[in-house]
């Protein structure tokens, strides 16, 4: 029986991280799992919302859980980390009365902030267990070393994600072994990349992110798995940056991990968008035996 | 009935919020009183003076005292009036001050509220009948439950004075947690050194008992006549017959068991004895680990013991015995490291646990004294020392202080630099807490003589990184962020309450706090008893405790073990349930509610009745309530006397 989830792809997901929303439709597709947009979804306010009024944050958000409250669904499901943080603590938020009324009344609608709201990456792997996700892999990732990052928020503040363990999560690591990859065991998967950082204090990012590099290259890995658009763009994005700053040379392609399941699932490249990265995956995906069909346009 | 009534001052703890003058007038209108008055310490020597004097002067039978709690005072006053001549149950006691005084600040409100308290008090004295204590003989056996220092401590102390001891000891061998650590702070002498003959001296006394492997089944009975009974668990090994030579341990070809003494660092053999300087010196067979009780095959240890004591086919024993007194020092548990997932949660193999190092550290350990990394055996240069590893810490439940990490920290410090001159110790700490004597002056020394570099603040995270681990946390003295570099990571782990403190307790019908440790009776004047006579408290049990204070308390449970059987009869409370014969239908009600088990079924004239046993009723009341038929009334609190106070609160 599948299952009909309000899908809140959040702004990366229509520039920088389109891979990663196409992706995600796709595995969803693949296991069963139905997206139907909450239509007219407007921007979660991200940080500089929450970071300067939790008010606006708050209201922000809650305009989208009205909608996805009308639609009949299971729950809200969002690949972004980010947004998932503003949508569950605004919903823990508004149960409080005072709180609550004060953002119905910004937003002008009754918000009842009651759905289930999860990660896709949750939702993938506590619907479709790691076990059932491997009897669907045709072509499994065999021999490609991956390490998995988290960032800092998938899993955290435990009270409010309520997801896999706050200093040593799994979930990634099982799912990327249930499609036959070899995970490492990688101590920096929740640490922060820098985040939004970048833009206003770009040294921040590289010695963060560089750290992150420098550790996966030291173990070996062949790539890094995100599930996180911040995090994957701070890594893949700007590692010319931090190439140059840190002294380093690091071509680690960095995958979004519904990518890498896409693929072995038995999606095509041009479908996951592969091209969209900007460290040529070409090396790690001729190690799972795809070969590279385009090399990366710029 | 002619009753007197004292309202107490408490100096300004009541007279500051109750107007006290106007409550003792306001009683002079109860019925009965005739006599009342406001005194500034009932409780002292003047105070008590005039409330004999004014039993004296005004023929008084009843006394009400308001002032504090009858936790506190009411056995002072009783005894006030057992000293005037009079029954002490006809006394009663209003508490205005926890009540009262100390929780409002409204000085009108709060005298009503006392003047009622009073009423009622009167209202339930005019109720009152003398009650009368009855005499009962007490068994003048001891058992000590734990055989760490403090149960050994209390068991030698009692078995000197006189007294038969039955030393109960879960583990093979008595020594608890001293037995495994090196060294002890703050004079770094050799712990097995001062506690060997100790244990000794336990093996040899004639008056003490021991039962290691084995464990408090059941525990029935009361203070002075309590029944116990004893699971010896199965050895595989006749302890009559076995020497303590080890040639089994030597021969047995599973070598892959684990290493229980000491703490899982390395393995040991599926028959073994745990330590050179176990009491008794028996081997034992992990069941687990055995090839011949698991798969049948083997014997090898049988084939070779000179003595032939090896018996596969033994099974758990239960034996029973009778003692008069109960010492519990089942000692702590060490918190489990693997809840901290940021500092590998036991996923790192040179993250190790305190106790861990104490073993590496030890002569008698599975280095043989040698600090090697378990994971490539290498001698580590830097040591990253992290405290307050379950202590202090409200996120994993447990927000107190273990009390003894910092001064074991230190004392690791100095021994790495004794084993290791080249190394480097550093030591994460949030406050150095060594408030024992010449503890301060120890971790100076750590410090200063030994270089050991102390870092205030929090470790965030441990990352291995090439073959060592970085240790990142917070310099909070420099206002920085630290990384420290270490082969080896040392996490000094707090203490929790035993394995299985709970039950435990349940057994012995003594309470327990949140946490698992035992409550005392009260925590500044009865340190060593709990609130169930004849059961006393000793070591670690009772909250973390380091060896001096264990063995301090050690000794005084036993002295408290020794006054209760200086006595040859103790008196019984008579307070406590009685059934009106008449009434009971036997419907035995009573008999399943009972906590305590005091409640027989008999028989009178052809009828099931139930029946008190007074010395094991501890006086609750339940039985009274459940009864259907109002047949079992508890004495000094029957259905009259609550009555009558409820009506003097409630006259409309």
């Amino acid at each position: 029986m599948s299952k009909q989830y309000a899908y809140y792809p959040g702004c990366s997901a229509m520039g920088s991280s389109i891979e990663y929303d196409i992706s995600t439709r796709a595995l969803c597709k693949s296991l069963g799992v139905e997206l139907v947009d909450i239509p007219d979804w407007n921007c979660c306010g991200s940080t500089p919302a929450h970071a300067s009024d939790h008010l606006l944050s708050a209201s922000l958000v809650a305009r989208n859980l009205a909608i996805a409250e009308s639609m009949d669904v299971e729950g809200i499901i969002t690949p972004c980390p980010s947004c998932l943080k503003n949508l569950k603590t605004t919903s823990l938020r508004m149960q409080r009365k005072d709180f609550h009324e004060k953002v119905e009344s910004i937003v002008e609608r009754p918000v009842r902030a009651d759905l289930p709201i999860r990660s896709v990456l949750q939702t993938v792997v506590e619907h479709c267990s790691p076990q059932s996700i491997a009897e669907h892999v045709s072509k499994p990732l065999k021999s490609l070393k991956v390490v998995p990052y988290y960032g800092c928020i998938m899993n955290r503040p435990p009270d409010v994600m309520t997801f896999d363990d706050p200093e040593n999560p799994t979930s990634l690591d099982r799912l990327m072994g249930a499609l036959g990859a070899e995970v490492l065991p990688f101590p920096h998967k929740v640490d922060c990349c820098g985040a939004s950082l970048g833009l206003v204090r770009r040294e921040l990012v590289t010695r963060l992110s560089g750290r992150i590099l420098d550790a996966a290259a030291s173990l070996g890995a062949d790539a890094i798995v995100t599930a996180c658009p911040m995090c994957q763009l701070n890594l893949d994005l700007r590692q010319n940056q931090i190439n140059r700053a840190n002294g380093t040379q690091h071509s680690m392609p960095i995958f979004y991990y519904t990518q890498l399941a896409g693929l072995a699932l038995g999606q095509s490249e041009s479908c996951l968008r592969m091209d969209k990265l900007c460290v040529s995956p070409a090396k790690a995906l001729q190690q799972v035996g795809a070969p590279a069909q385009e090399e990366r346009a710029r | 009935m002619n009753i007197g009534v004292f309202v107490c001052h408490c100096g300004s703890n009541i007279a500051g919020t109750v107007d006290t003058e106007k409550v003792a007038e306001a009683a002079r209108s109860f019925p009965d009183v005739a006599f009342s008055t406001d005194t500034m310490y009932a409780c002292s020597e003047p105070g008590q003076a005039g409330i004999i004097d004014a039993i004296k002067e005004y023929g008084l039978d009843g006394i009400v005292v308001a002032s504090c709690t009858p936790r506190m005072h009411e056995a002072t006053f009783r005894k006030t009036l057992e000293r005037a001549g009079l029954n002490k149950y006809l006394f009663e006691m209003a508490n205005i001050r926890e009540h009262v005084s100390w929780i409002g600040k409204d000085k009108e409100a709060n005298t009503n509220k006392a003047t009622e308290l009073v009423k009622m008090a009167v209202a339930k004295l005019r109720n009152n009948t003398e009650l009368h204590a009855g005499e009962f003989e007490i068994n003048k056996r001891v058992m000590v439950i734990g055989g760490g220092v403090a149960g050994i401590q209390a068991a030698l102390d009692c078995a000197d004075g006189g007294l038969e001891v039955i030393l109960v000891e879960r583990e093979s061998s008595i020594g608890g947690k001293m037995a495994k650590l090196d060294k002890t702070f703050p004079t770094v002498d050799c712990s097995s050194c001062i506690l060997g003959p100790r244990m000794v001296d336990v093996a040899q006394h004639p008056n003490i008992t021991l039962y290691a492997m084995s464990e408090v089944e059941s525990v029935n009975g009361f203070v002075g006549n309590f029944d116990v009974s004893i699971r010896k668990k199965a050895t595989y090994v006749d302890w009559e017959a076995c020497t303590g030579c080890g040639q089994c341990m030597e021969k047995c070809p599973s070598k892959k068991a684990e290493d229980h003494f000491n703490e899982g660092v390395g393995t040991t053999t599926a028959i073994n004895i745990p330590f050179p300087q176990a009491i008794p010196k028996k081997a034992v067979i992990n069941a687990n680990a055995c090839i011949m009780l698991s798969k049948g095959k083997c014997g090898a240890c049988a084939k070779l013991c000179p003595t032939q004591a090896i018996r596969f086919e033994q099974q758990d024993e239960v034996v029973q015995e009778q003692v008069g007194a109960i010492i519990a020092a089942t000692g702590y548990d060490l918190f489990d490291h693997t809840l901290y997932g940021e500092y590998g949660g036991g996923r790192y193999p040179d993250v190790i646990t305190s106790i861990q190092y104490e073993r590496l550290l030890s002569a008698s350990g599975p280095t043989g004294g040698h600090i090697k990394r378990p994971s490539d055996g290498k001698e580590p240069r830097n040591v990253v020392f992290i405290q307050c590893v379950g202590s202090r810490d409200p996120s994993v439940n447990r927000p107190y202080c273990s009390g003894f990490c910092c001064m074991y920290t230190a004392k690791q410090a100095i021994l790495t630099k004794d084993h290791i001159p080249d190394s480097q110790s550093h030591v994460f700490y949030m406050d150095i807490r060594s408030p024992g004597k010449l503890y301060d002056e120890f971790t100076r020394r750590a410090m200063e003589e030994y270089g050991a570099r102390y870092i205030r603040g929090r470790v965030s995270t441990i990352q291995p990184r090439n073959g060592h681990y970085v240790v990142k946390g917070a310099d909070t003295i420099m206002g920085t962020q630290v990384e420290v570099e270490a082969d080896l990571v040392v996490l000094a782990v707090g203490a929790e309450a035993s394995k299985g403190a709970g039950e435990l307790a349940e057994k012995l019908r003594i309470s327990y706090d949140g946490y698992g440790f035992f409550m005392e009776g009260h925590p500044k004047l009865k340190p060593v008893e709990t609130n169930t006579a004849g059961v006393y408290l000793a070591g670690s049990c009772q909250g973390p405790k380091d060896i001096p204070s264990s063995v301090a308390q050690g000794s005084a449970a036993a002295s408290k073990v020794q006054s209760l059987f200086s006595k040859d009869k103790l008196a019984s409370d008579p307070q406590v349930s009685s059934v009106a014969m008449q009434r009971c239908v036997g419907c035995a009600k009573c008999e399943s509610t009972c906590p305590f088990g005091a409640i027989e079924m008999t028989e009178f004239r052809g009828m099931p009745k139930a029946s008190v046993v007074e010395t094991v009723c501890q006086g609750c009341g339940v039985c009274a309530v459940t009864c259907p038929q109002g047949a079992i009334q508890l004495q000094h609190f029957t259905d009259n006397q609550i009555l009558a106070e409820v009506n003097a609160l409630c006259p409309y």
